[in-house]
């Protein structure tokens, strides 16, 4: 074949790649940052174009990438609304002045906690789902090994847990500071840190990500996972010999969280969605979506496999304090040089 | 008068005066009317500062048409000032108002600012800069060679645009004051920190710095990734191994694989519960540990991953090394193993050199196998993005993270030069020849064989497994087929309205596609010209030029990824949003590796024949399309694959360019990962592992292959027992 014809040939191919890409959503969609599960942020997104006939472009990224990109765009933001992801990562976005301050008449029909969590971000945040920390237990490697199950915080420091242990790096996780807050806020600061360094010979990992380690204890990588409960149980529902474990001392708890992104393109529409994310309709998606935290309006029904908080032992954690960046801060160094170094 | 005077003069004129000046496709601006406003009508309406531009246009029109002696000074002043003019208004007048207050007091308040620059500014600028590089040109620069002037313009212009400039935006946050310590304290505090140096490891029971790891791991990669490549460089070139086209093939699967499925597959095989470390322990009582996770599994994976592109460099190279200068050697009675050592071998040294570089530089700034395999083993890219988005968020960290790996990159490449030194390595002169390569030592050719098909058979063995993967219940646990999750992925539907997409990743997909099928040609292009302009033109600053050409490759998709943002969110420039960010940001990303292997190849092709051409009358831009580009075909074959490629599987840098309208595969399908559901994950890669492949062929078939010696109908093998007889 010629050279002509090929270089036609080459034309047409990228003729076709621009044809492909000509689905793209229109300048006036809404745009959300959802910072859930990819099949929850979907049902979630088409829940609300079927109520509204407002078409959604939606990005999923984790809370921390979302922070990173809204707080990179903040002069001149590019995004309407934030939903879902750690609470925490809200608080800081709301401190830095990146979300807009928003009061739904609907505050009062929602659990104490999501209340409160709007209360601390000054309003430009509100909770709209929560979690439990927790462990997700391998009952078959334990079964094999003939190791009695943690019940306990304390019972991970046993000797019979060496490199068996999987939690993320509070560095990278909200998860895991979560955890380490949680562990402060039972033990006392020397105390906690203290156990972190006996947990520190019994775990093999810290991984990247905070979800990580119960999917390293449902594929038997380790044999127990320090996550959030609603995580482990996704490992179960998917197949995997994975029993959810609440801590008998008690345990700490996310509050995931939604927000209006300040300057965004389209406020008007992003209210819209604020108020239908936070309905007993809207967040029903979340078990339909095989999502299993529990639901931040009084009315939405729990789902069966969801881990009942009212069942755990929760702490009352102080999310304003372990929130703000200046604490946050000094807690993870102090974890970088005391456990983070060690071998 | 040229007629490329004209020419520029007209686009300039045609952007500055009809196409819209704002904004690209999907940015917010004023809706006025149907045809968006034009310089000129905008200077006209409520931005005057527009207006000026025409002045700069006008100049060189009297000049040009007159034909006179001054017309490359009328370029220089009008393009030059032309320029200055745009950066200017761009940087003064944002989107909301003018960008410094005391600007507002001298002219008083603007009541809206101007959107980011469209089509019709880019255009404008395109030819204020061709204005200046022509204008030099006419003065005598590049002994008066308008196209290399207009190349080293327009490649330095934009390597300073989208590379320079977002780079040093995220570098200088390695500055920001930390509390109440100052700027430069805080810029020493952060790159002597003690979790990047340390050396604990070796006289402590601390962890080692985070540098060491890198630097450990990369050089590792490099040597084991180009000895691998030149294995199958070797088979492929120099041998006459049967499954050729299956080697190649197997050769390249790996880098046509999204980011995380090699290193899933590797876990599944080798981790606690992998099916291989079960048979082990089941059988020969071995107790399974998580010995894959740190440096074995990174390491493991990374060459799987890097040896296709070691092997993609040596290959032009092994292949241009004309079989004439061999037969000398063979003809002076030198052995097999005396012509491999000192003809061969040397003549190999700058592919050796740029395959251990490429590998070098990819493993330090990979970060989706050390993310997955990492286990308790940092590595500076990992760092990096987690001090980005982590709990941590600590902008200055990244950035001073981001300069350590930097300087590991720039030493690595300082040193490949030293050695490649300034010998010479042409091969391909004018003269035609058709000789036999020379065969390999036997002891060579046993020892590349025993490790490129060992090697290939992995490759091979991991693949099966791969796609397997794809077609069962729950890999490990749940070995049943199923469809389920290729339906989910791909679904389609047909009602009363047509055709139904439904599945959930065909959005992604199609974005993908596109975006690489724009950026690759590009990519290729804008490095082959770049290869050439390093290798066959002198002119002042090549050496920072070439420097800045890898800046954007050795640093780590993250760091570039938050640059973007900062550099491309707001007027003059603004990008963020479109599909044009996530090209761009390819192109550059990219651009490195067609240049490597362009200038690898370019090496090897004598002079004369450039200057043969140039005597007969060609110009350069003849003598590149007729002469150099013929003989470039495995580099542009080498430069397009990979481009396109990487387009599809980068991960790191893309995370953040990413929005609501233009979402990539790769950051659909990490989120896959993430919660476990590998099924889905592997479906899709290997969907887009097919597709690669098929891209690969037709590029193949499209560019061609390259003929060095005179075409021969007989097949190598028969030509030898020609010789021989």
């Amino acid at each position: 074949m010629t050279l002509a014809t090929r270089r036609t040939a080459l034309a047409a191919t990228a003729l076709l790649g621009l044809t492909l890409g000509s689905a793209a959503a229109r300048a006036d969609d809404l745009v959300v940052y959802c910072g859930v599960q990819e099949e929850w942020c979907q049902a979630m997104m088409n829940a609300f174009t079927k109520e509204t006939g407002i078409k959604v472009a939606m990005t999923r990224k984790s809370a921390g990438e979302t922070y990173a990109q809204v707080k990179a765009e903040g002069s001149n933001p590019k995004g309407d609304v934030w939903w879902g992801g750690t609470g925490d990562a809200f608080l800081q976005a709301a401190e830095d002045g990146l979300l807009a301050e928003y009061k739904s008449p609907k505050l009062a029909e929602l659990h104490p906690w999501a209340q409160r969590q709007a209360a601390d971000a000054q309003y430009r945040a509100v909770g709209i789902y929560a979690g439990g920390l927790g462990f997700a237990v391998n009952t078959e490697i334990l079964a094999k090994k003939k190791v009695k199950e943690p019940t306990c915080w304390a019972d991970l420091v046993k000797p019979e847990f060496k490199g068996e242990i999987q939690i993320a790096n509070p560095n990278s996780s909200g998860t895991a500071y979560a955890t380490l807050a949680t562990l402060v806020q039972i033990f006392g600061e020397n105390p906690a840190f203290d156990y972190m360094k006996k947990l520190h010979g019994n775990v093999s990992q810290y991984t990247k990500s905070g979800a990580a380690p119960a999917v390293a204890a449902g594929r038997g990588e380790a044999s127990v996972g320090i996550v959030f409960m609603h995580d482990a149980v996704v490992q179960t529902i998917n197949g995997f010999p994975v029993k959810t474990v609440a801590p008998c001392e008690g345990t700490g708890y996310e509050v995931g969280s939604m927000g209006i992104i300040k300057g965004g393109p389209n406020p008007e529409l992003a209210k819209k969605f604020y108020e239908f994310a936070l309905t007993p309709k809207a967040q029903a998606t979340a078990e339909q979506a095989k999502s299993y935290q529990v639901q931040a309006n009084v009315a939405t029904p729990i789902s069966e496999h969801a881990p009942r908080l009212e069942k755990v032992k929760l702490i009352d954690y102080d999310f304003k304090k372990f929130g703000s960046a200046a604490e946050r801060k000094r807690l993870l160094s102090r974890w970088d040089n005391e456990i983070g170094n060690l071998r | 008068m040229f007629r490329s005077h004209i020419l520029w003069l007209i686009i300039g004129w045609i952007g500055w005066a009809i196409v819209p000046w704002y904004g690209f496709a999907s940015t917010r601006r004023p809706a006025t009317g149907d045809w968006p406003p034009s310089g000129l009508l905008a200077g006209l309406g409520d931005a005057p500062w527009l207006l000026p531009l025409a002045l700069f246009l006008a100049l060189p029109v009297p000049f040009v048409l007159a034909r006179s002696r001054h017309t490359g000074l009328a370029l220089i002043v009008g393009g030059l000032g032309g320029l200055v003019w745009m950066m200017l208004e761009g940087s003064a007048i944002t989107h909301k108002g003018w960008a410094w207050a005391s600007l507002a007091g001298l002219f008083g308040r603007l009541p809206e600012g101007q959107p980011g620059m469209g089509f019709g500014a880019m255009i404008t600028a395109l030819a204020f800069l061709f204005f200046f590089t022509m204008g030099l040109a006419a003065r005598g620069a590049m002994k008066g060679d308008r196209f290399t002037t207009g190349a080293i313009g327009f490649l330095v212009a934009s390597i300073a645009l989208f590379v320079f400039w977002p780079v040093s935006t995220v570098f200088s946050q390695a500055m920001l004051p930390d509390g109440d310590i100052s700027g430069a304290t805080a810029l020493y505090n952060r790159l002597t920190a003690r979790d990047i140096w340390s050396l604990g490891c070796i006289t402590g029971d601390t962890r080692c710095g985070v540098v060491w790891n890198s630097v450990v791991l990369g050089t590792l990669c490099g040597v084991i990734t180009t000895v691998l490549g030149l294995a199958f460089a070797l088979v492929a070139a120099r041998t006459d191994f049967p499954y050729q086209r299956a080697l190649r093939l197997l050769s390249v699967l790996p880098i046509i694989t999204p980011p995380f499925v090699i290193g899933l597959a590797v876990i599944l095989l080798f981790g606690r519960n992998g099916t291989v470390t079960l048979f082990l322990a089941e059988n020969f009582g071995l107790t399974a540990t998580r010995w894959i996770y740190g440096l074995p599994g990174i390491l493991l994976t990374q060459t799987l991953a890097f040896t296709p592109i070691a092997f993609l460099v040596l290959i032009g190279v092994v292949q241009g090394i004309a079989p004439s200068m061999e037969e000398a050697a063979q003809t002076l009675r030198a052995g097999r193993w005396q012509t491999f050592r000192r003809v061969t071998w040397p003549l190999m040294r700058p592919g050796l050199a740029n395959a251990f570089l490429v590998g070098f530089i990819e493993s330090l700034a990979d970060f989706g196998n050390p993310l997955v395999m990492g286990g308790g083993y940092e590595v500076l890219s990992t760092k990096i993005f987690y001090a980005v988005v982590g709990a941590q968020n600590d902008p200055g960290r990244a950035a001073a993270l981001g300069i350590v790996l930097l300087a590991l990159c720039v030493g690595a490449f300082l040193v490949q030069h030293r050695w490649v030194g300034s010998g010479s390595y042409t091969t391909v002169g004018g003269k035609g020849f058709a000789g036999t390569p020379a065969e390999l030592p036997v002891w060579l050719k046993r020892a590349v064989y025993g490790t490129a098909i060992p090697w290939a058979a992995f490759t091979f063995l991991l693949y099966g497994l791969i796609l397997y993967g794809g077609f069962v219940e729950n890999w490990g646990r749940n070995n049943t087929f199923t469809l389920r999750h290729y339906v989910t992925a791909f679904g389609l539907d047909w009602n009363q309205y047509g055709l139904l997409w439904t599945g959930r990743a065909w959005n992604s997909l199609f974005t993908t596609l596109e975006v690489s099928a724009i950026a690759a040609p590009l990519t290729a292009a804008l490095g082959l010209i770049t290869a050439y302009l390093l290798v066959r033109q002198r002119f002042a600053g090549r050496a920072t030029f070439e420097f800045m050409t890898m800046l954007s490759f050795a640093i780590p998709g993250t760091v570039i990824g938050v640059a973007y943002i900062l550099a491309f969110n707001q007027p003059p420039v603004e990008l963020t949003g479109t599909a044009a960010i996530l090209v761009v940001c390819f192109v550059f990303r990219n651009m490195p590796v067609s240049i490597r292997a362009g200038v690898a190849s370019m090496s090897q092709l004598d002079k004369n024949l450039d200057e043969c051409a140039l005597t007969l009358g060609a110009n350069s831009a003849q003598t590149i399309r007729r002469v150099i580009v013929p003989l470039l075909r495995p580099a542009i074959v080498a430069a397009l694959v990979y481009s396109f490629v990487r387009a599809i599987t980068s991960v790191s840098a893309v995370i953040f360019l990413v929005s609501a309208r233009h979402d990539m595969a790769t950051s659909y399908i990490v989120g896959r990962v993430e919660i476990g559901d590998f099924g889905l994950a592997i479906a899709y890669s290997s969907v887009l592992v097919v597709l690669m492949g098929l891209a690969i062929i037709f590029i193949q078939w499209a560019v061609g292959e390259r003929r060095i010696a005179r075409p021969t109908p007989q097949a190598p093998a028969a030509r030898a027992q020609e010789v021989a007889a």
